[in-house]
Protein backbone atom coordinates (compact mmCIF):
# COMPACT_ATOMS: atom_id res chain seq x y z
CA UNK A 1 0.00 0.00 0.00
CA UNK A 2 1.61 2.98 -1.07
CA UNK A 3 1.30 6.49 0.56
CA UNK A 4 -0.62 7.48 -2.84
CA UNK A 5 -3.38 4.81 -2.11
CA UNK A 6 -3.63 5.34 1.22
CA UNK A 7 -4.39 9.11 0.03
CA UNK A 8 -6.94 7.82 -2.72
CA UNK A 9 -9.13 5.83 0.35
CA UNK A 10 -9.06 8.85 2.86
CA UNK A 11 -10.27 10.60 -0.25
CA UNK A 12 -13.48 8.82 -0.13
CA UNK A 13 -13.96 9.30 3.33
CA UNK A 14 -13.45 12.83 3.53
CA UNK A 15 -15.05 14.23 0.18
CA UNK A 16 -18.07 11.93 0.03
CA UNK A 17 -18.91 13.12 4.16
CA UNK A 18 -17.81 16.60 3.50
CA UNK A 19 -20.33 16.39 0.12
CA UNK A 20 -23.12 15.27 1.81
CA UNK A 21 -23.02 17.65 4.66
CA UNK A 22 -22.34 20.52 2.02
CA UNK A 23 -25.20 19.12 0.23
CA UNK A 24 -27.86 18.38 3.25
CA UNK A 25 -26.63 22.78 4.37
CA UNK A 26 -28.04 23.57 0.99
CA UNK A 27 -31.30 21.85 0.81
CA UNK A 28 -31.80 23.53 4.39
CA UNK A 29 -31.77 26.73 2.45
CA UNK A 30 -34.49 25.39 0.09
CA UNK A 31 -36.69 24.87 3.22
CA UNK A 32 -39.45 22.43 2.71
CA UNK A 33 -40.40 22.03 -0.60
CA UNK A 34 -42.56 19.46 -2.30
CA UNK A 35 -40.56 17.32 -4.93
CA UNK A 36 -42.75 14.94 -6.94
CA UNK A 37 -42.36 13.12 -10.40
CA UNK A 38 -44.51 15.91 -11.74
CA UNK A 39 -42.87 18.76 -10.13
CA UNK A 40 -39.07 18.37 -10.39
CA UNK A 41 -38.13 22.19 -10.86
CA UNK A 42 -37.68 22.47 -7.57
CA UNK A 43 -34.79 19.76 -7.64
CA UNK A 44 -33.29 21.20 -10.62
CA UNK A 45 -33.33 25.01 -9.18
CA UNK A 46 -31.57 23.39 -6.14
CA UNK A 47 -28.00 23.31 -8.39
CA UNK A 48 -28.20 27.20 -8.46
CA UNK A 49 -27.63 27.27 -4.50
CA UNK A 50 -23.73 27.65 -3.50
CA UNK A 51 -23.78 24.97 -0.95
CA UNK A 52 -25.74 22.37 -3.66
CA UNK A 53 -22.91 23.52 -6.11
CA UNK A 54 -20.33 23.04 -3.94
CA UNK A 55 -21.72 19.69 -2.65
CA UNK A 56 -21.79 18.21 -5.74
CA UNK A 57 -18.19 19.01 -6.92
CA UNK A 58 -17.04 17.33 -3.71
CA UNK A 59 -19.26 14.67 -4.22
CA UNK A 60 -17.99 14.54 -7.73
CA UNK A 61 -14.25 14.41 -6.63
CA UNK A 62 -15.51 11.17 -3.86
CA UNK A 63 -16.49 9.87 -7.20
CA UNK A 64 -13.34 10.03 -8.83
CA UNK A 65 -11.19 8.55 -5.64
CA UNK A 66 -13.93 5.93 -5.36
CA UNK A 67 -13.65 4.56 -8.78
CA UNK A 68 -9.56 4.58 -9.01
CA UNK A 69 -9.79 2.41 -5.97
CA UNK A 70 -11.96 -0.10 -6.85
CA UNK A 71 -9.44 0.23 -10.11
CA UNK A 72 -6.61 -1.45 -7.88
CA UNK A 73 -8.80 -2.88 -4.41
CA UNK A 74 -11.22 -5.30 -3.92
CA UNK A 75 -14.58 -3.75 -3.66
CA UNK A 76 -15.65 -5.57 -0.27
CA UNK A 77 -12.05 -3.53 0.41
CA UNK A 78 -13.02 -0.19 -0.42
CA UNK A 79 -16.58 -0.05 0.46
CA UNK A 80 -15.41 -0.64 4.53
CA UNK A 81 -14.30 3.07 3.63
CA UNK A 82 -16.99 4.75 2.76
CA UNK A 83 -18.44 4.04 6.33
CA UNK A 84 -15.43 5.95 8.19
CA UNK A 85 -17.65 8.94 7.26
CA UNK A 86 -20.10 8.77 9.97
CA UNK A 87 -17.76 8.31 12.11
CA UNK A 88 -15.55 11.57 11.21
CA UNK A 89 -19.15 13.28 11.39
CA UNK A 90 -19.75 12.49 14.85
CA UNK A 91 -15.92 13.49 16.28
CA UNK A 92 -16.49 16.37 14.52
CA UNK A 93 -19.12 17.27 15.79
CA UNK A 94 -18.04 16.65 19.11
CA UNK A 95 -14.72 18.08 18.87
CA UNK A 96 -15.80 21.57 17.00
CA UNK A 97 -19.37 21.73 18.15
CA UNK A 98 -19.56 19.82 21.50
CA UNK A 99 -22.43 18.07 20.64
CA UNK A 100 -22.93 15.25 23.17
CA UNK A 101 -22.59 11.81 22.04
CA UNK A 102 -24.64 9.04 23.38
CA UNK A 103 -22.96 5.84 24.93
CA UNK A 104 -24.92 3.73 21.83
CA UNK A 105 -23.31 6.03 19.32
CA UNK A 106 -19.77 5.81 20.70
CA UNK A 107 -20.14 2.10 20.92
CA UNK A 108 -20.88 2.45 17.06
CA UNK A 109 -18.62 4.60 16.27
CA UNK A 110 -16.38 1.80 17.73
CA UNK A 111 -17.63 -1.13 15.87
CA UNK A 112 -17.12 0.83 12.94
CA UNK A 113 -13.64 1.47 13.36
CA UNK A 114 -12.96 -2.02 14.50
CA UNK A 115 -14.33 -3.27 11.12
CA UNK A 116 -12.25 -0.81 9.17
CA UNK A 117 -9.26 -1.85 10.94
CA UNK A 118 -9.94 -5.32 10.43
CA UNK A 119 -10.10 -5.00 6.35
CA UNK A 120 -7.07 -2.43 6.68
CA UNK A 121 -4.96 -4.92 7.96
CA UNK A 122 -5.68 -7.34 5.56
CA UNK A 123 -4.61 -7.34 1.59
CA UNK A 124 -6.50 -5.45 -0.60
CA UNK A 125 -6.26 -7.42 -3.42
CA UNK A 126 -7.50 -10.90 -3.14
CA UNK A 127 -8.50 -11.66 -6.96
CA UNK A 128 -8.08 -15.48 -8.10
CA UNK A 129 -5.19 -16.50 -10.30
CA UNK A 130 -7.30 -16.44 -13.57
CA UNK A 131 -8.81 -12.63 -12.78
CA UNK A 132 -5.48 -11.62 -11.61
CA UNK A 133 -4.33 -12.86 -15.10
CA UNK A 134 -7.40 -10.81 -16.74
CA UNK A 135 -5.62 -7.87 -15.29
CA UNK A 136 -2.43 -7.68 -16.23
CA UNK A 137 -3.66 -8.93 -20.00
CA UNK A 138 -5.19 -5.55 -19.82
CA UNK A 139 -2.22 -3.94 -18.09
CA UNK A 140 0.13 -5.65 -21.08
CA UNK A 141 -2.38 -3.91 -23.68
CA UNK A 142 -1.77 -0.65 -22.35
CA UNK A 143 1.72 -0.80 -22.46
CA UNK A 144 1.60 -1.95 -26.15
CA UNK A 145 -0.78 0.28 -27.28
CA UNK A 146 1.96 2.90 -25.52
CA UNK A 147 4.77 1.48 -27.39
CA UNK A 148 3.27 1.43 -30.70
CA UNK B 1 -49.35 0.78 4.70
CA UNK B 2 -46.49 3.26 4.76
CA UNK B 3 -44.21 0.56 6.55
CA UNK B 4 -44.39 -1.97 3.65
CA UNK B 5 -43.95 0.91 1.50
CA UNK B 6 -40.59 2.27 3.36
CA UNK B 7 -39.63 -1.37 3.37
CA UNK B 8 -39.95 -1.94 -0.09
CA UNK B 9 -38.16 1.38 -0.68
CA UNK B 10 -35.04 -0.02 1.41
CA UNK B 11 -35.34 -3.59 -0.48
CA UNK B 12 -34.47 -1.55 -3.87
CA UNK B 13 -32.04 0.51 -2.52
CA UNK B 14 -29.76 -2.33 -1.07
CA UNK B 15 -30.74 -3.85 -4.33
CA UNK B 16 -29.88 -1.03 -6.34
CA UNK B 17 -26.83 0.10 -4.95
CA UNK B 18 -25.09 -3.71 -4.39
CA UNK B 19 -26.13 -3.93 -8.58
CA UNK B 20 -24.41 -0.78 -9.03
CA UNK B 21 -20.81 -1.36 -6.83
CA UNK B 22 -20.74 -4.74 -7.92
CA UNK B 23 -20.65 -3.46 -11.72
CA UNK B 24 -18.63 -0.69 -11.32
CA UNK B 25 -16.12 -2.73 -9.43
CA UNK B 26 -16.00 -5.18 -12.16
CA UNK B 27 -15.76 -2.25 -14.46
CA UNK B 28 -12.93 -0.60 -12.78
CA UNK B 29 -10.85 -3.92 -12.93
CA UNK B 30 -11.40 -4.11 -16.72
CA UNK B 31 -10.12 -0.60 -16.80
CA UNK B 32 -7.19 -1.17 -15.24
CA UNK B 33 -4.94 0.28 -12.34
CA UNK B 34 -6.15 4.10 -13.19
CA UNK B 35 -2.86 5.62 -11.42
CA UNK B 36 -0.89 3.56 -14.12
CA UNK B 37 -2.94 4.54 -17.15
CA UNK B 38 -3.13 7.89 -15.90
CA UNK B 39 1.41 8.17 -16.42
CA UNK B 40 0.93 6.85 -19.43
CA UNK B 41 -1.90 8.00 -21.56
CA UNK B 42 -3.41 11.14 -19.64
CA UNK B 43 -6.67 11.55 -17.66
CA UNK B 44 -8.89 11.63 -20.80
CA UNK B 45 -7.94 8.49 -21.67
CA UNK B 46 -9.27 6.80 -18.14
CA UNK B 47 -12.29 8.60 -18.67
CA UNK B 48 -13.00 7.09 -22.24
CA UNK B 49 -12.01 3.42 -21.05
CA UNK B 50 -14.67 3.85 -18.52
CA UNK B 51 -17.76 5.23 -20.59
CA UNK B 52 -16.70 2.93 -23.13
CA UNK B 53 -17.43 0.19 -20.58
CA UNK B 54 -21.02 -0.91 -20.76
CA UNK B 55 -20.88 -2.34 -17.30
CA UNK B 56 -19.94 1.05 -16.25
CA UNK B 57 -23.09 2.84 -17.59
CA UNK B 58 -25.10 0.03 -16.56
CA UNK B 59 -23.38 0.61 -12.99
CA UNK B 60 -24.05 4.16 -12.88
CA UNK B 61 -28.04 4.01 -13.67
CA UNK B 62 -27.95 1.35 -10.97
CA UNK B 63 -26.52 4.12 -8.83
CA UNK B 64 -29.39 6.70 -10.16
CA UNK B 65 -32.36 4.15 -9.12
CA UNK B 66 -30.79 3.63 -5.65
CA UNK B 67 -30.59 7.18 -4.98
CA UNK B 68 -34.43 8.02 -6.61
CA UNK B 69 -35.85 5.29 -4.06
CA UNK B 70 -33.36 6.96 -1.42
CA UNK B 71 -35.61 10.15 -2.15
CA UNK B 72 -38.79 8.25 -2.33
CA UNK B 73 -38.50 5.83 0.80
CA UNK B 74 -37.21 9.09 2.41
CA UNK B 75 -40.61 10.43 1.40
CA UNK B 76 -42.76 7.06 3.38
CA UNK B 77 -40.42 5.82 5.97
CA UNK B 78 -38.40 7.79 8.65
CA UNK B 79 -35.09 9.13 8.16
CA UNK B 80 -34.19 6.96 11.19
CA UNK B 81 -35.10 3.82 9.52
CA UNK B 82 -34.40 4.09 5.44
CA UNK B 83 -31.05 5.41 6.04
CA UNK B 84 -29.08 2.88 8.48
CA UNK B 85 -31.65 -0.04 7.36
CA UNK B 86 -30.20 0.41 3.55
CA UNK B 87 -26.68 1.15 4.17
CA UNK B 88 -26.29 -1.85 6.62
CA UNK B 89 -28.15 -4.47 4.70
CA UNK B 90 -26.22 -2.59 1.58
CA UNK B 91 -22.74 -3.92 3.10
CA UNK B 92 -23.49 -7.47 3.96
CA UNK B 93 -25.41 -7.90 0.65
CA UNK B 94 -22.39 -6.41 -1.26
CA UNK B 95 -20.17 -8.45 0.98
CA UNK B 96 -22.02 -11.54 -0.50
CA UNK B 97 -22.08 -10.15 -4.20
CA UNK B 98 -18.77 -9.68 -4.81
CA UNK B 99 -18.03 -13.03 -2.81
CA UNK B 100 -20.20 -14.68 -5.81
CA UNK B 101 -20.06 -12.50 -9.08
CA UNK B 102 -16.65 -11.01 -8.47
CA UNK B 103 -14.61 -14.20 -7.31
CA UNK B 104 -13.09 -12.18 -4.62
CA UNK B 105 -12.23 -14.34 -1.51
CA UNK B 106 -14.50 -12.74 1.26
CA UNK B 107 -12.21 -14.63 4.23
CA UNK B 108 -13.28 -14.19 7.60
CA UNK B 109 -11.60 -11.46 8.55
CA UNK B 110 -14.06 -9.52 5.73
CA UNK B 111 -17.11 -11.15 7.09
CA UNK B 112 -16.28 -10.17 10.61
CA UNK B 113 -15.59 -6.24 9.10
CA UNK B 114 -19.00 -6.36 7.37
CA UNK B 115 -21.36 -7.47 10.45
CA UNK B 116 -19.29 -5.14 12.52
CA UNK B 117 -19.51 -2.13 10.27
CA UNK B 118 -23.04 -3.01 9.61
CA UNK B 119 -23.73 -2.99 13.33
CA UNK B 120 -21.88 -0.10 13.69
CA UNK B 121 -23.86 2.03 11.17
CA UNK B 122 -27.17 0.41 12.60
CA UNK B 123 -26.34 1.71 16.24
CA UNK B 124 -24.67 5.59 14.60
CA UNK B 125 -28.46 5.95 13.86
CA UNK B 126 -30.37 4.82 17.07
Amino acid sequence: MTFRKCLVLAGITVFSTAGDSLLARGMKDLGNVNVSLHNLSPLLLAILNPWVTAGIVLLLTFFACYMSALSWADLTYVLPATSLGYVLVALIAHFSFHEEISPTRWLGIALIAAGVGFVAAGPSVTLDRQHRNFQDASRDAVSQEVKS
Amino acid sequence: MKDIYAWAAIGLIVLASTTGDVLLSYSMKRVGDVGELWRRRGVLAIVGRMLATPTFVLGLMAMAVAFYSLLFGLSWGNLSLVVPASASLTFVATAVAARIFLHERVGRRRWIAALLVAGGVVLMAV
